[in-house]
């Protein structure tokens, strides 16, 4: 008799405790964060293609499969410091293969050059560049991200790619230094 | 009444951690009454002289204006206006030199003065308390007041923040070595400074305010105490003699005890506070209906035969006002003349002295080498801990100063590196000539600007996405019409068919071949014309 009702017990409890678990397993899951995800959050965005795959993500899948992480040009040695953190592996330098890191750019179309082909519209992988056809275009600057990827199809080369100009709100206090100390007594 | 709350009501003054004394140096400035600045030929607006964003034009070049008429306007984006500092013409809109420690340029306004200093006509307001809250925080816009104290945030913003108060704290404690604008403002205008006082606690819906003025002005003390028996619900506190207990934080623990948590704000602890200068703008704003167009500025410094406290104009340019004031340039020609803009802890030196007096301009000083001596070569960290004991805030300097050099950003936030304000106490007793708030002031600007690219990337990363999305619905779209188009014609064909009639397909057929019979002919012409041509 106390056999069965110890198994009762115990079968009771196995249920319950199942059945917590299982509501627990439901409600509080946690959402997954697939390592593409976080490569891809630390990849600059530009979308530029340079390191071979059409745009970030794609570049991120690859590194997740294996593929080296020096391979993108707009994130620099920064992005290779970070991404070598995150996978666990030894930063290397850029790879040159893929080209140089450079100062940040943006589009900008000589619009009185432009004869309104949308042949930039349909290049620009983050949808930068308002336009319609035989109209002039123009890039929105702050959504550019300077991939350069606009440049090439421009029939009448009309597009340059500048420096992003320094202003007062972005400057970097590159100074040699500040005169911030040195109130000394004389009196 | 809670027992802290008493001790506040009681007057008793806490302490904040660390501090310096250096030498004060008032006494060279604040003997004079405040002269006022005859007016210059040539007056230079840069739009931003806040924080926040800029106002749109509303004058083009050769545009006469009065003074205290806009030129920005408050616009969409809750900017702040900035205002015509005399009557005259607009020469230029463009770029200019501001007075920002990096040189740089940004959009300025030239204007021409006229002479006639003839004034736009201004609404004076007999009694304020009929406006409404928002109505009054709309005319301290309009006027362009800004926080005349530090970083030139505007004061409406910063009234309109609605969270229940206990104080407003009027800051009259101007604790920077050499610069006595406020001390002399107090002194001179104390009435205006309570009425001001008086407004701000009205807009803020407080009950009470505590106007703290150190112990270094007896004067300033005396002007205030005069007054404050006809003001029940002002009180004054005098705060010792400390650098930097007029920051917002180090004078709120002073006056009341409360810490502000880490990147918060005094709201947060149930405290406002306001610079006297920005009382007194206040007062003109909603008094007088006067715009922002003119400030104490401390002109002192060895280099200087005149020092003391002048009314100028924004936008008059330093070389203007030292002309004025007697400048000598050092005799030494190797050594170049600084002139510093701000006092000697946290001000900067100029690029040049085209740049004009903006809103937050409390001080030029013009010293010469011997009493502050040019920023020496910067030695190793001995370890020594001198800074950490008189940080204000509580930080670790030397542990910042090591990350920063190593650009451990991470590290630096977990130090609470955005909790420093700049004061300089540290580089102050730094004995190996470190210029420790250069490392951390550019660290932040670092830290800053890689929150940007990160906020960027994140918009290129949903914009590139959406495109993707875009195109491939547009090719399921294109297949799906062009299914249908076959689809439609087959039916119609089938129609056809079984109408007995012809089947268009046959139709098709015949025009290739008619085609195709032509291309021949033609290339058999062709092909002739060639021969014949070669028999010649
Ligand atoms: S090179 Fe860098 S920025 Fe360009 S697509 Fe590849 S990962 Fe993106
Ligand atoms: S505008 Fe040109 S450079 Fe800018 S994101 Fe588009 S394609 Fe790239
Ligand atoms: S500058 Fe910053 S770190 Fe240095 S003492 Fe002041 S608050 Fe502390
Ligand atoms: S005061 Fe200067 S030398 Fe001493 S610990 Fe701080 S940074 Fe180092």
């Amino acid at each position: 008799m106390t056999v069965v009702t110890a198994l009762i017990v115990l079968g009771v409890l196995a249920l319950a405790f199942g059945l917590v678990l299982g509501f627990a397993a439901v409600r509080f899951r946690v959402e997954s964060d697939p390592i593409v995800d976080q490569i891809d959050a630390l990849l600059p965005q530009t979308q530029c293609g340079q390191c071979g795959y059409p745009g970030c993500r794609p570049y991120a899948e690859a590194i997740a499969n294996g593929d080296e992480i020096n391979k993108c040009p707009p994130g620099g040695q920064a992005t290779i410091n970070a991404l070598a953190d995150l996978m666990g592996v030894e930063a290397k330098p850029l790879d040159s293969a893929h080209g140089e890191e450079d100062v940040k750019k943006v589009a900008v179309i000589r619009e009185d050059e432009c004869i309104g082909c949308t042949k930039c519209i349909q290049a620009c992988p983050v949808d930068a560049i308002l336009g319609a056809a035989k109209q002039m275009h123009t890039v929105i600057a702050h959504e550019c991200t300077g991939c350069d990827l606009c440049v090439e199809p421009c029939p009448v080369d009309c597009i340059d790619m500048v420096p992003v100009p320094v202003r007062p709100d972005n400057w970097q206090w590159d100074l040699q230094q500040i005169p911030v100390k040195n109130v000394e007594s004389s009196h | 009444m809670s027992a802290a709350t008493k001790a506040i009501e009681a007057g008793h003054i806490w302490t904040f951690p660390g501090g310096i004394h250096p030498p004060e140096r008032k006494d060279r400035s604040n003997t004079t009454p405040i002269e006022v600045l005859p007016l210059a030929k040539q007056f230079i607006v840069p739009i931003k002289q806040h924080s926040g964003p800029v106002g749109d034009l509303m004058v083009t070049v050769g545009d006469t204006v009065k003074a205290g008429q806009p030129l920005t306007q408050v616009g969409i984006n809750n900017a702040l206006p900035v205002h015509a500092p005399t009557s005259g013409t607009v020469s230029a809109i463009g770029p200019g030199r501001i007075a920002h420690p990096s040189g740089l340029t940004d959009t300025v306004i030239t204007i021409d003065a006229d002479g006639n200093d003839e004034f736009y006509s201004f609404a004076p307001l007999a009694d304020y308390t009929s406006l409404s809250r928002a109505e009054l925080l709309d005319r301290i816009r309009q006027a362009g007041v800004a926080g005349l104290g530090g970083a030139g945030f505007p004061t409406a913003q910063k009234l309109a923040l609605q969270r229940p108060l206990d104080y407003l704290i009027i800051n009259g404690v101007e604790c920077e070595p050499y610069i006595s604008a406020d001390d002399r403002l107090m002194r001179e205008h104390a009435q205006t400074i309570i009425d001001g006082t008086e407004i701000l606690l009205h807009i803020a819906g407080c009950e009470k305010a505590l106007i703290a003025i150190e112990a270094n002005k007896p004067e300033a003390i005396a002007a205030f105490e005069a007054l404050l028996p006809n003001y029940p619900q002002l009180a004054l506190r005098v705060v010792p003699t400390k650098y930097p207990s007029g920051g917002e934080k180090q004078l709120i623990q002073l006056l009341t005890g409360r810490q502000v948590p880490s990147r918060g704000l005094p709201i947060d602890v149930g405290l406002v506070m306001q610079n006297v200068g920005t009382a007194y703008a206040v007062a003109q704003a909603i008094l007088n209906g006067k715009p922002l167009i003119e400030r104490v500025v401390t002109v002192t410094g060895d280099n200087i035969a005149k020092p003391g406290n002048y009314w100028v104009r924004i936008g008059t340019t330093v070389a203007e006002l030292l002309n004025h004031c007697g400048f000598e340039p050092v005799a030494d020609s190797k050594q170049e003349q600084r002139v510093i803009m701000g006092g000697p802890m946290m001000g900067f030196t100029l690029p040049d002295l085209d740049v004009p007096v903006v809103k937050i301009t409390n001080c030029i000083l013009v010293p010469s080498n011997q009493e502050l001596a040019p920023a020496a070569e910067e030695m190793n960290c001995i370890r020594c801990g001198a800074c950490a004991d008189v940080c204000p805030a509580q930080l670790l300097p030397q542990q910042m100063q090591w990350l920063a050099k190593a650009k451990d950003y991470d590290g630096l936030e977990q130090q609470n590196l955005f909790d420093c304000i700049e004061c300089g106490a540290c580089a102050y007793v730094c004995p190996s000539e470190i210029p420790l708030v250069h490392y951390y002031r550019k660290a932040k600007a670092e830290i800053r600007n890689i929150a940007r690219e990160k906020a960027k990337a994140e918009v290129a990363r949903e914009r590139f996405e959406a495109r993707q999305e875009r195109l491939e619905r547009e090719k399921q779209e294109r297949l799906e019409r062009h299914r249908k188009a076959a689809e439609a014609r087959k039916k119609a064909q089938a129609e056809a068919v079984a109408q007995g009639g012809d089947n268009p397909q046959d139709a098709v057929q015949a025009a290739i071949a008619r085609a195709k019979a032509r291309k021949a002919a033609q290339a058999a012409a062709a092909a002739k014309q060639n021969q014949e041509g070669d028999d010649e």
